[in-house]
């Protein structure tokens, strides 16, 4: 989670008087969140850097007319979530109407997976493979779902933070969240599963 | 998982596994999970879904990223600064 040096006060008058360094700090302070965003959502590096030089781009061009009424951070990711948005849509740029079909009024899926996957040692819950895995999942969810649970999840945003950051009303994010969790065991639920079964053989 | 109390508490298990569900709904729920085992399964396997997540956030910028980025930003002067 992310409440490390990106706490950091920044001078917003600065900032928007063009102050070089302390935008060099606000680079630096962001950077690591702005990119692993992106390539959670992209899956690829190049991309992600792109994602990340546009996210800083636009904020250099647009920092004066931010008013503050989120915090810096806040207003980064929402950038960097429209720039990896705008990426995922060059790459499908025909994503069918379908993998869009989330409504928040929806009821929320039901769990079908019921497999006591806890017990597997820490060391094979975290290998290098189940991490790969973890990401494939975050990719598998649909959009909507997937950038609320990596503002949340992932890059610790509370639950006002994302929803300003993604013009959301909080109720309409913590149903996603709980949507995007769901999702997420089911899926891991299949792959541990699997391992667990390996491990009994 | 059929029953109709298992769907009911099914929209409070974000709020429950962050700590932010009323005292009241947790104690339904924790009533219901001591006979429930389906539901017990889900919302530990929930939880460690999210405990699993948190644990798998560490990414560091590849080698170059980061001077790419401030040649890009004009901000070379400030690169070795931090």
């Amino acid at each position: 989670m992310t409440d490390n040096e990106a706490s950091q006060e920044f001078s917003l008058e600065a900032l928007q008087a063009g102050d070089r360094a302390e935008f060099a700090q606000l680079v630096d302070a962001y950077s690591t969140q702005i990119y692993r965003l992106a390539l959670k959502m992209l899956g690829n590096e190049q991309d992600a850097e792109d994602v990340l030089q546009n996210t800083f781009m636009k904020a250099l061009l647009s920092i004066e007319k931010f008013e503050g009424r989120s915090s810096l951070s806040t207003w980064l990711y929402r950038i960097a979530v429209n720039e990896a948005l705008m990426s995922l849509r060059r790459q499908k740029p025909t994503v069918p109407v379908a993998m869009d079909y989330e409504d928040d009024d929806d009821e929320i899926q039901h769990p079908t997976q019921f497999t006591d996957w806890c017990c597997l040692p820490e060391n094979e819950l975290l290998s290098a493979e189940s991490k790969g895995y973890l990401d494939e999942a975050i990719r598998r969810l649909p959009e909507k779902l997937q950038v609320v649970f990596l503002l949340r999840d992932i890059e610790g945003l509370s639950i006002r933070e994302t929803s300003e950051a993604l013009d959301l009303t909080e109720t309409a994010v913590k149903t996603r969240l709980l949507r995007a969790r769901l999702n997420l065991r089911e899926q891991l639920s299949t792959y541990y599963g699997e391992r667990l079964k390996e491990e009994q053989a | 998982m059929e029953d109709k109390h298992c769907k009911s508490l099914l929209g409070s298990l974000s709020d429950y596994i962050d700590g932010t569900a009323k005292e009241e709904i947790c104690r339904e729920l924790e009533e219901h999970l001591s006979g429930c085992e389906d539901c017990r399964i889900v919302v530990d396997t929930l939880k460690k879904t999210v405990y699993l997540y948190h644990s798998n956030t560490d990414t560091d910028l590849p080698e170059g990223v980061r001077e790419r980025l401030f040649k890009k930003l004009n901000l070379d002067e400030h690169l070795k600064t931090t």
